[in-house]
């Protein structure tokens, strides 16, 4: 078993980063600090997962949270979705692996997988609304989320969902709060089979390659660790027992990347808008100059009598 | 358990087979989980539907619901063809040996001394030949063709993988597999675990399919080492306790067995229960009946309980019948004999079978009480719910009273987890309301009782109103003074029978442990197996040091085992005849020279000889029993008995219906479907989900969002033939009563094909009902019959038949 990460003691407790660990802030710029702190990780073994939900039901609790009751709509997934109230599901596949005719039921903790290269804070119009802390940490700050939903669109792995409520964004915050005073994500915490663990992202990948050799011995010669390149690598990753083809467990993507719409928007485009901006701004100034203020005539008080109608008799 | 929960990861084969320990025990899991992971086991999953278990089991085999005695017979015999069994073991710690009454025989489905009429038998031929030693005979050749091993190898023949292919609808090298990979571990140094639970229980011979793998068990020498076990795994967490403490209609505390009409007097029911030895040398430990029965009278009537009074024997009540559980219950309120209810702590409305009879019976009732944490669908069986609960309130006189009490995480005490382990708990918050602990609500009412019993006299005061109640506060027993009431304390100084001058406990002293009980009404014990939980070292239960020496598992100092604190049963049988361990890396006891020692508490007297005593002390063999004597209603060995309902008929035994000695009342038989039944086709069972523990969590938002809504499983076989899609609704009905539910149409369920014909499993799980924060839904106990098993009455909820039809959806 992988050693659990101890009750902290129940005083007060400084928390152990902040603001000055962050390394990328959305639609800003910020000065990464002169030293990453260790990266963290959580590990999700597939192969060890019975599917119980208690990961679930933990971060429900831990983050508050109301998910409605939903219908049965013939699945095991419950909700049926991501919500704004549901940062992570536990996903159920049903597959007859052709080589052995036998069913396999793949279940999958889906949620926020923390990617190095995040695509939802390279989207981000909102300037600090999502964050990655240096420890690989990426978080939603709601107080400057505008709610456009781009986060969503940027997702490799489409996971943020905006609230109907505050028409904010919600995910998975890899219990940022509760990683900052010394304690593990909630969902690791409450899982009964250590099918989630966390730790340092090293530690995780060595208890990784333990897991694959027992899954090896048991005939599974594609086991291996889920940590896509296509991202820079995740602070969550998972041990599947067909690493070979991860879109068979509920979609997993096989190479997730950010979309080319996003970086192209944050890259050329960006520059590119910001040109077009400046031309913009540029000819309006020349036209003032060339022409003059702008004026109001009487055939434009007569037009917009006409668009609004009764309401001004 | 033999075993206990954290014994788990030292095995190194895990079958999970009646039962689905990853869905219904997730916690209990993660040892299976560690075995696997850190010793490399094997988990094998033998179950109707592929279920959660089986997503991580390394082989997976498909049964048909009530035929898992085929199929374990199947693997004995198995076993024995392939001369894969532990013959060390068989020989010095089994009844192999034994020789059998000449009369005993088994033929056409039935044993010796069958009475139709009774549904009994007349036991008296299944018994073992005593010699004129007035012990029992045994040829330790087994040569003898009436000695047990031969008589078993004869009965399990008939079970060979073609019949359990025929029987079960698992394939034959499906059956194969699973039998060869058990078989291995008949090695001294393999080891497999028995992990199961209702999936066992709720048949109509629930405790022969527990046998039959028990017996298994014995045949690979797996009882009583580390890893090995019969593992019964507990669905609430105080079941253990619940058994343990005689909360069935014929027992009392620690097992002992309430008197029945027949022994009016005390020495008639010691007469039976002297349990003399059956061999020599043999401690046969039931010889201290006397000593716990004394004990609990004590406990029981204090100063009022006398030798001249026969310790109070007259004020116990005897039984006319074997049993009144549960189903006879409602079946007496049925016929309006039984017309005041107490129901603590349980939903009968849902848990018990035949919904439409226990609406009628509880309609009967003059009174029903009920003192539950949650407002319970048994409180509500008068209220309309439209379909959910179609009763018309002003048809229904009975008087209810609801007594809300708290739950176990607002009061103190002890809970007994499968583990036998006492583990004490402190409240966690506050109850809301009026709700008060169930201790306080026992108090009012006997307190009442007694003060009009003293007014007013009446039929049988005695056994009330001299009750035993020296509590600090007599309105409220603290959770403290209850439990070192079961734990016992000497009335006057127990001495050492071995050595008089060495005192046990002083008068008014804790008793250490059930060793210092006596028969003379100088000691009291309210429950002998739990003696030792709260002694002079304080409240043993209570204790949490993990510390673990060798990590052997046992984890000696955390909360208290019973018996004796000793964590695995049978644990003698660990070591070979001569006393050292079969496996040096599974030692858990070993004999020095001159005593028996090592992690666990050693489960035979400490200086008992090996080679002497033998290592099953309960037994007045000595010896663990593949064949049961009369021990049990239906049979000394199992047979396979098809369930009351089946697709199929007893094919090795083509006229028996059911198991022929489980009760069945009158009218119920008429509520059967027949066999192969055209109007009913369809094989159902019962089971629950993880989301969800009983009818409770349904009350609680988080888990109501986890599983919102009642459906049934389906294959996509079935489906498809009925026109059925998933997420649609359907009806399913039985003889008794109907449904309607979502449909989730799976992969994971398949078509069996058993003797040639397809037979279609519908899965029914049970968590929904009329009150609380889920949807409303039904139960599968509207449809299930009304008969138990036949040696402790659990409802046959795993095997019945049903039909099943799409609908439209119901009228909002």
């Amino acid at each position: 078993m992988f050693p659990p990460v101890p009750n902290p003691s129940t005083g007060p407790q400084n928390p152990k980063f902040g603001e000055n660990d962050l390394m990328r802030r959305s639609a800003s710029s910020v000065t990464p600090p002169a030293e990453r702190q260790t990266e963290v990780a959580k590990l999700i073994d597939v192969s060890k997962c019975i599917g119980c939900k208690a990961c679930q039901s933990a971060c429900i609790e831990w983050n508050d949270t109301h998910p409605e009751i939903e219908e049965n709509t013939g699945v095991f997934e419950n909700p049926h979705d991501l919500t704004p109230d549901m940062f992570t599901l536990m996903r159920f596949t049903e597959w007859e692996n052709p080589e052995t005719n036998n069913l396999e039921w793949l279940i999958r903790k889906d949620g926020c997988m923390h990617c190095e290269d995040p695509g939802c804070l390279k989207a981000c119009p909102a300037p600090g609304a999502i964050v990655q802390y240096s420890n690989g940490i990426v978080d939603f700050v709601h107080e400057n989320c505008i709610g456009c939903g781009y986060c969503i669109k940027g997702c490799p792995f489409n996971i943020p969902r905006i609230s109907q409520v505050d028409h904010t964004a919600y995910k998975c915050t890899l219990c940022s709060d509760r990683i900052a005073v010394g304690q593990g994500p909630a969902c690791a915490k409450a899982c009964p089979t250590q099918a989630i663990v966390y730790g340092t992202k090293e530690e995780m990948k060595k208890h990784a390659e333990g897991r694959i050799t027992d899954l090896k011995s048991r005939g599974f010669a594609n086991a291996g660790l889920y940590d896509p390149p296509g991202v820079g690598g995740t602070h969550v990753m998972y041990v599947l027992h067909h690493a070979d083809k991860p879109e068979i467990y509920a979609g997993l993507p096989n190479d997730p990347r950010i979309s080319p719409i996003v970086e192209a928007w944050k890259g050329v485009t960006k520059y590119a808008g910001l040109a077009v901006m400046g031309v913009a701004a540029v000819t309006g100034f020349l036209h003032y100059m060339v022409n003059g203020p702008n004026r109001v005539t009487e055939e434009d008080e007569e037009a917009a009598e006409r668009l609004t109608g009764d309401r001004s008799s | 358990m033999t075993n206990s929960w954290t014994d788990i990861k030292n095995t190194d084969l895990v079958i999970i087979m009646g039962g689905n320990a990853a869905e219904a025990h997730p916690c209990g899991f993660k040892w299976v989980t560690e075995a696997k992971a850190n010793r490399g086991a094997k988990l094998i999953v033998v179950d109707p539907r592929f279920t959660r278990s089986a997503s991580v089991a390394d082989f997976y085999a498909p049964i048909r619901q009530g035929t898992d005695i085929a199929f374990l017979l199947g693997v004995i015999n198995y076993c024995i063809q392939n001369d894969k069994v532990q013959w060390d073991y068989v020989k010095a710690f089994t009844n192999a040996s034994y020789i059998v009454k000449d009369g005993f025989a088994y033929k056409d489905g039935l044993f010796t001394g069958y009475d139709e009429e009774k549904r009994d038998y007349d036991k008296s031929t299944w018994e073992y030949v005593i010699g004129p030693d007035g012990y029992a005979t045994v040829d330790d050749t087994l040569a003898n063709p009436r000695c047990v091993w031969n008589l078993l190898k004869e009965h399990v023949s008939v079970y060979t993988p073609e019949m359990v292919e025929r029987i079960c609808g698992t394939p034959k090298d499906k059956f194969l597999k699973v039998a060869e990979m058990i078989s291995e571990c008949s090695s001294p140094t393999k080891v497999m675990t028995s992990m199961y639970a209702l999936g066992w229980t709720q048949h109509s011979k629930g405790s022969q399919n527990i046998r039959s793998m028990a017996m298994l068990q014995l045949i690979l020498g797996n009882i009583g080492m580390r890893g090995g076990g019969m593992n019964a795994l507990r669905g609430h967490s105080n079941i253990q306790g619940l058994t343990d403490i005689g909360l069935m209609s014929n027992l009392l505390p620690g097992y002992l067995t309430l008197p029945t009409d027949k022994e009016a007097d005390l020495e008639t029911y010691m007469s039976t229960r002297g349990f003399k030895p059956l061999r020599p040398n043999q401690m046969s430990y039931w010889q201290n009946y006397r000593k716990f029965f004394v004990s609990f009278q004590k406990a029981m009537w204090g100063t009022a309980a006398t030798p001249q009074n026969s310790f109070a024997y007259d004020w116990l009540p005897k039984l006319d019948l074997p049993g009144y559980d549960m189903l006879r219950a409602f079946e007496l309120m049925n016929q309006g004999k039984m017309t005041g209810y107490f129901c603590q702590g349980f939903n009968p409305l849902l848990a018990a079978p035949n919904r439409k009879k226990l609406t009628d019976s509880l309609s009967k009732l003059k009174f029903l009480v009920t003192m539950d944490p949650l407002d319970t669908e048994t409180s509500r069986f008068w209220e309309n719910h439209g379909e959910y609960n179609d009763v018309d309130p002003s048809q229904i006189q009975t008087e209810v009273i609801q007594l809300p009490s708290t739950c176990f995480a607002e009061d103190e005490g002890s809970l007994t987890n499968s583990s036998r382990w006492l583990q004490w708990h402190w409240p966690g918050g506050t109850p809301p309301g009026e709700a008060k602990n169930d201790n306080w609500i026992m108090a009012q009412i006997h307190m009442r009782l007694k003060e009009l019993y003293r007014k007013e006299g009446g039929k049988f005061p005695d056994p009330i109103v001299n009750l035993d109640w020296a509590y600090a506060d007599p309105n409220e027993p603290t959770a403290e003074e209850l439990a070192k009431e079961l734990n016992g304390k000497a009335l006057a100084t127990v001495y050492d029978t071995a050595d008089p001058t060495k005192v046990l406990a002083e008068a008014g002293q804790q008793l250490p442990a059930f060793a210092a009980l006596r028969d003379d009404g100088s000691t009291t014990c309210g429950c002998w197996i739990f003696s030792g939980c709260f002694n002079e070292n304080g409240n043993n239960m209570a204790r949490r040091d993990t510390s673990d020496p060798d990590e052997t598992g046992a984890y000696s100092k955390w909360a208290f085992s019973w018996p004796a604190n000793r964590r695995i049963l049978y644990n003698r049988a660990s070591a070979d005849v001569n006393g050292k361990p079969w496996d040096p890396s599974r030692k858990l006891i070993e004999w020095d020279g001159a005593k028996w020692a090592g992690y666990d508490v050693p489960d035979i007297a400490p200086t008992a000889k090996p080679g002497e005593v033998g290592p099953f002390i309960m037994n007045p063999e000595g010896v663990s029993r593949l064949f049961t004597r009369g021990m049990m209603r239906d049979g000394p060995f199992p047979a396979h008995y098809e369930p009351f309902e089946s697709p199929l008929g007893n094919l090795v035994a083509p006229n028996i219906r059911g198991n022929p000695a489980a009760r069945v009342f009158k009218g119920d038989l008429e509520q059967f479907a027949e066999t192969a039944s055209e109007e009913f086709p369809y094989a159902a069972t019962s089971y629950r989900l993880t989301e969800h523990f009983h009818y409770w969590t349904k009350h609680v938002h988080v888990n109501a969002v986890l599983q919102p809504e009642f459906f049934v499983e389906i294959s996509e076989e079935l489906a498809a033939e009925k026109g059925i899609t998933g997420g649609g609704w359907v009806h399913v009905w039985s003889k008794r009563g109907s449904i309607e539910a979502k449909a989730l149409v799976t992969k994971r369920i398949k078509p069996l094909i058993c003797d040639g014909k397809p037979v279609h499993v519908i899965g029914i799980p049970l968590h929904w009902g009329f009150t609380g924060a889920a949807r409303k839904g039904f139960g599968p106990n509207s449809l299930t019959p009304f008969v138990g098993d036949a040696n402790i009455e659990t409802p046959e909820y795993k095997a019945f038949l049903v039909n099943i039809e799409p609908i439209a959806g119901p009228v909002a």
